[in-house]
């Protein structure tokens, strides 16, 4: 079949553009091992560096000595804070606003902080030589209590600004006070909630947990003195910010810092910060003149590396006696860790909480949040998700199910009561977003339809009255979860990092045999961005996906943009791309419309080629036409086919989603078995459907693992308890279950081409969805709160505190 | 995670690793599948300046099926374990419990040897063992000796077996005709410990059971086989649980891993009566 015969849906096809299952194309090389990962990079002379780190919490650095450390052969320096304080680095600022210590200053604020870095001819030495590095440490009285670190009597872990009274969001109102954000309008939610029918409160904890990806951070720095050229490979989210950061707090001008991010092997927000371990390299490199490697291992990941979540949650919900919610309060006691190094818009130090009204039409709402200083490893970033959605939706998505507890009524049925309706879009929420478009009602008719809920909630009668009669030891539990997510950060107007605008860039290449290369300003971790970037370009230039090469990650390269994270790429650079591609065919229209011969207005688009209107035999194809880009003289055309664009989002997205888990439950040994899980997805417009099944698996598997096991805990004094695979939940195949994906389609009315953003949702309404189905199992018997995670023995606990073992 | 060094050695026979052994004392550990030794030594909580390496031993190795007993060596894989049709038709709960340690990767290294050897609670083999009444063969410098798995296990990591000793062979008697066997295992996620977990042989008038990480040794408890062999469910469990004594961890607090305890030695009783016969 030639060109001349295939039908246009055809041509389309041959494309592999939007909507298509194409396979990835990263994927040949990972799957055999080809990745080239940070610590696959090898330079010539390069040394390695290795953290000494803080057994304790909290504790005064009364000396070190490097001494026989130093003497050992094999290594080459061993940094501490005295020598980075002269050059000024021995702290950094935050994405917060706040600054963190690279190398311990005085004293550590969490277990495992960096004191000393020890740089060595090979990671063996420096393992060696951190064993034999002296610190000898006075123990503080240690605070991981966020409620304890605010009583007046609780020890001042920031000493170095206990006296300061205003912080980077406004008062500080104690020595272990961050901020106060508050939102929505207090006195108007405090009237009704007195008003109100009926009031139901709860405090709705979300453990601390941790990112975990599979590949670490680390980093590999190299100044070259001659050029006084610095370039630094590193495990980064956001290479071009990184650019900018290193740039202000080293003083080295931008053009001469260059970054990298090679291959990501995950990175759900772990990798979105600047950590010591950067700092120190490039440190280590100025000053040895040699190439300089940092990997971290997985306990100093877990341990030291941005954690998430760890929000304390207290919540009141107001509604009629029928079921209208007509009010949301909420205070969160938010603890950060030692530094607020959270990684948020810089106008929104909790993020993008305030989406916790969540897919409910609530007339009026108020939301404070209170950011704490703890004994604790900093963080507190987005892990899979935007900005602290994660939190709200879990925080909105218990509160619905304690209202229906309240009001004794189906929690299917009081969500559905309450969804803002499709009529309502663009929907103004009471605490400040306005909601692009949405269609929950039909969505959550779907899934219930999907699951049977009705006979689900039949069989779950007949299992309680065979349990009381002894029949059984296992529960089941129905957990719904309907939520709103805000992605696509965002508007440069009220989002910005570090005071740089959130848009992102796409900058496209056509070559004169018409294939192309597209670059932009994010950088994937593992998304599939070459794969699904490719397929928008495919669709909108009419060029197969499989003849352009999409490229991220050197900042020499690639356009300036704010990186991958808090599903930003698709809604943002997405949008960059189509952009970009519209100038390009804009050109190309003009270039068509001289070789037939016609005038500009006379041709138009036809899947890959411009044809004469009413004249669909004269065409000229995208491939024909960048030939004649690069060898003909056209009148008035600039040769050359390329363009750029810098998209600035008017509005963020909000994709929503309805999720069932279906859960068996053995009260004795707190076993659980996950039977059903249905996961509908209404991202917009669907790029690539295999990619976002892919997703939705992944995020799923990663919301089982944290509502049902995996946690950063700590103990009094401050240990870190779960700092191994062993203890820090990472399911395996075994105990993933299967998911049954599905899908609506409300396009986005804002963006080119109405996508939404979906990497992150399975694991912002997953989590909920599965808690609800524990707490769910047990509603008949009384349960109304457990806090996550739901392993086997806190699921005992419920069961015990209900008197089901007696 | 890289440990402290060492020095490497791999003797081709018991004798020369017994010479390594006696030459460095405590200085030197021996090397069997790794699995629990190696993370210890990353973590920097085991720096043995010596390691023998058993993997070249021939004489580690293999299974032989007798009318009465079963002999398997030390450096018997628990993939080994389970791939072997004659071990699992003479003591069919040893295949039931290999296939509930850790995962197929853990299972190609790990050996039976070092299981048993560690003296590890956590360690699944160690109350098996106790349950089904098995030898252990040590040799040392002044040849061999037999010690019972009922009475090796001394405290945790604490064993019958001297820092010059190797335990090179596990003999168990094979159970009479008709003997109904369970392996039961909770545990929070695959490759972890058991939460509670136990072993139970019961044929007519006749009963073993013993239980894992339940206290900082495996549990085999004489007056709960006693009780079950007299056909007495509750009193044997009532009995185990006066013998175990978990602590918290991270599985849970004392009082529920009790509870599980009782649980899955119930479920464990009730599937080997209903294989018994």
């Amino acid at each position: 079949m030639t060109d001349q015969t295939m039908t246009p849906e055809e041509r389309a096809a041959s494309l592999e553009g939007m909507g298509c299952r194409r396979k990835r194309v990263e994927d040949v090389r990972f799957t055999q091992g080809k990745g080239n990962y940070v610590d696959d990079i090898k330079l010539p002379g390069m040394l390695f560096g290795a953290f000494v780190r803080s057994p304790y919490a909290h504790a005064r650095v009364k000396s070190i000595n490097a001494d026989a450390a130093k003497a050992l052969p094999g290594v080459v320096a061993v940094l501490t804070a005295e020598d980075l304080a002269p050059l000024g680095l021995h702290w950094m600022p935050t994405l917060a606003g706040d600054k963190q210590m690279v190398l311990a200053d005085g004293k550590v604020l969490f277990q495992g902080q960096e004191v000393a870095f020890v740089v060595a001819e090979d990671r063996y030495t420096a393992a060696d030589a951190v064993e034999l590095v002296e610190v000898e440490y006075e123990e503080l009285p240690v605070v991981t209590d966020p409620f304890r670190a605010l009583e007046p009597d609780a020890p001042v872990l920031r000493e170095d600004i206990k006296d300061q009274k205003e912080g980077a969001h406004g008062p500080r109102k104690h020595h272990n006070h961050i901020f106060t954000w508050e939102q929505g309008d207090r006195e108007a939610t405090e009237k009704v909630l007195e008003e109100a029918d009926v009031v139901a409160e709860e405090m709705i904890y979300y453990h601390r947990t941790h990112p975990c990806p599979l590949e670490t951070c680390g980093c590999v720095a190299s100044m070259d003195k001659v050029t006084g050229k610095l370039t630094v490979w590193g495990t980064f989210q956001a290479p071009h910010a990184i650019r900018t950061v290193v740039s202000l707090i080293s003083g080295i001008a931008e053009h001469n810092i260059r970054i990298i991010s090679p291959d990501i092997g995950g990175g759900f927000g772990n990798k979105v910060g600047a950590y010591p371990g950067y700092v120190c390299s490039v440190v280590a490199s100025i000053v040895t003149g040699r190439p300089v490697k940092w990997v971290e291992n997985r306990m100093e990941n877990l341990m030291s590396t941005a954690f998430a979540r760890d929000y304390w949650m207290k919540g009141r919900i107001a509604a009629t006696k029928d079921g209208r919610i007509t009010g949301l309060w909420c205070h969160v006691t938010a603890d950060h860790g030692g530094f607020d190094a959270c990684a948020d818009p810089t106008k929104f130090p909790a993020g993008f909480f305030n989406i916790c009204t969540g897919s409910y039409d609530i007339p009026v709402a108020y939301l404070c949040v209170d950011g704490v200083y703890t004994n604790k490893a900093p963080g507190g970033v987005a892990y899979r998700c935007s900005f602290r959605v994660t939190e709200a939706a879990y925080f909105i998505e218990r509160m619905i199910e304690v209202l229906a507890i309240e009001l004794g009524m189906d929690a299917a049925e009081l969500r559905r009561i309450n969804f803002i309706r499709k009529d309502q879009f663009p929907y103004k929420s009471a605490l400040g977003w306005e909601y692009d478009s949405g269609d929950y009602h039909t969505a959550w008719e779907k899934a219930l339809k999907a699951v049977d809920y009705e006979g689900l909630r039949r069989e779950q009668a007949q299992r309680i009255e065979e349990f009381k009669a002894g029949k059984t030891r296992k529960l089941l539990g129905i957990g719904l979860s309907h939520f709103t997510e805000i992605v696509g950060a965002g508007p440069v107007k009220n989002c910005d990092i570090l005071g740089l605008g959130m848009f992102d860039s796409c900058e496209i290449r056509i070559h004169p045999t018409g294939s192309a290369i597209a670059r932009l300003g994010t950088i994937s971790q593992g998304q599939g961005h070459a794969t699904t970037f490719a397929q928008i370009l495919a669709s909108e230039l009419g060029i197969p996906a499989s003849d352009i090469t999409v490229e991220e990650g050197d900042t020499d390269t690639a356009p300036y943009g704010l990186g991958t994270y808090g599903s930003r790429s698709t809604p943002v650079a997405g949008a960059a791309t189509a952009m970009a591609a519209r100038k390009i065919r804009a050109k190309a229209q003009m270039i068509a419309a001289y070789l037939l011969e016609v005038h500009d207005d006379d041709v138009e688009w036809d899947v890959d080629r411009f044809v004469v209107k009413g004249n669909p035999e004269r065409f000229k194809t995208m491939k024909e036409i960048a030939f004649a880009a690069y060898n003909q003289a056209i009148p008035g055309l600039e040769p050359g086919l390329e363009a750029v664009s810098y998209y600035d989002p008017p509005n963020m997205t909000y994709p929503f989603r309805a999720y069932i888990c279906v859960m068996e439950i053995d009260v004795d040994t707190g076993e659980w078995q996950v039977r059903q899980f249905y996961a509908l997805d209404d991202c917009g417009t669907r790029i690539n459907p295999m990619i976002i099944e892919g997703q939705v698996h992944g995020g799923l598997t990663e919301a089982l693992a944290i509502a049902m096991g995996q946690e950063i805990a700590y103990d009094e004094m401050g240990n870190v308890k779960t700092g191994t695979l062993m203890d820090f939940f990472i399911p395996t195949a075994w105990e993933t279950p299967n998911y049954i994906t599905d899908h609506t389609v409300t396009p986005s009315p804002h963006h080119p081409i109405g996508a939404k953003g979906v990497g992150e949702s399975p694991n912002v309404g997953g989590v909920p969805a599965f808690s609800n189905a524990v707490h769910d199992a047990f509603r008949a018997f009384g349960l109304r709160q457990a806090h996550m995670p739901h392993d086997h023995w806190r699921i005992w606990q419920i069961a015990e505190n209900l008197g089901l073992h007696a | 995670m890289i440990p402290a060094g060492f020095a490497y050695h791999r003797p081709a026979d018991v004798a020369s690793a017994i010479a390594v052994l006696q030459e460095h004392g405590d200085e030197a550990r021996v090397l069997a599948g790794g699995h629990s030794l190696i993370p210890m030594m990353k973590l920097r909580m085991a720096a043995p300046a010596h390691l023998v390496d058993l993997q070249d031993i021939a004489e580690l190795r293999g299974i032989e099926i007798g009318a009465d007993a079963v002999t398997i060596g030390a450096m018997v894989t628990q993939h080994d374990l389970i791939a072997h049709e004659g071990l699992a038709e003479a003591l069919p709960i040893i295949r039931e419990a290999a296939l509930q340690i850790a995962d197929p990767q853990v299972r190609y290294k790990g050996t039976i040897g070092g299981n048993v050897a560690n003296g590890d609670p956590g360690n699944d083999m160690p109350g098996l063992m106790q349950c089904l009444d098995a030898t252990y063969t040590l040799a040392g410098p002044d040849g061999t000796r037999e010690v019972k798995a009922r009475e090796f296990y001394e405290a945790a990591y604490f064993t019958a077996r001297e820092d010059d000793e190797i335990l090179t062979r596990i003999t168990i008697p094979r159970p009479a005709a008709g003997t109904g066997w369970a392996y039961e295992k909770v545990k929070r996620k695959i490759g972890d410990y058991a939460t509670a977990a136990a072993a139970v042989l019961v044929g007519k008038g006749t009963a073993s059971v013993a239980m894992t990480n339940l206290a900082d040794t495996p549990v085999w408890s004489e007056a709960a086989s006693a009780a079950l062999a007299a056909g007495d469910v509750e009193g044997c469990v009532a009995a185990m649980l006066e013998a175990i004594d978990p602590v918290e961890d991270n599985r849970g607090p004392v009082a529920f891993k009790k509870h599980a305890a009782g649980v899955v030695l119930r479920r464990a009783i009730a599937r080997a009566q209903s294989r018994a016969g």
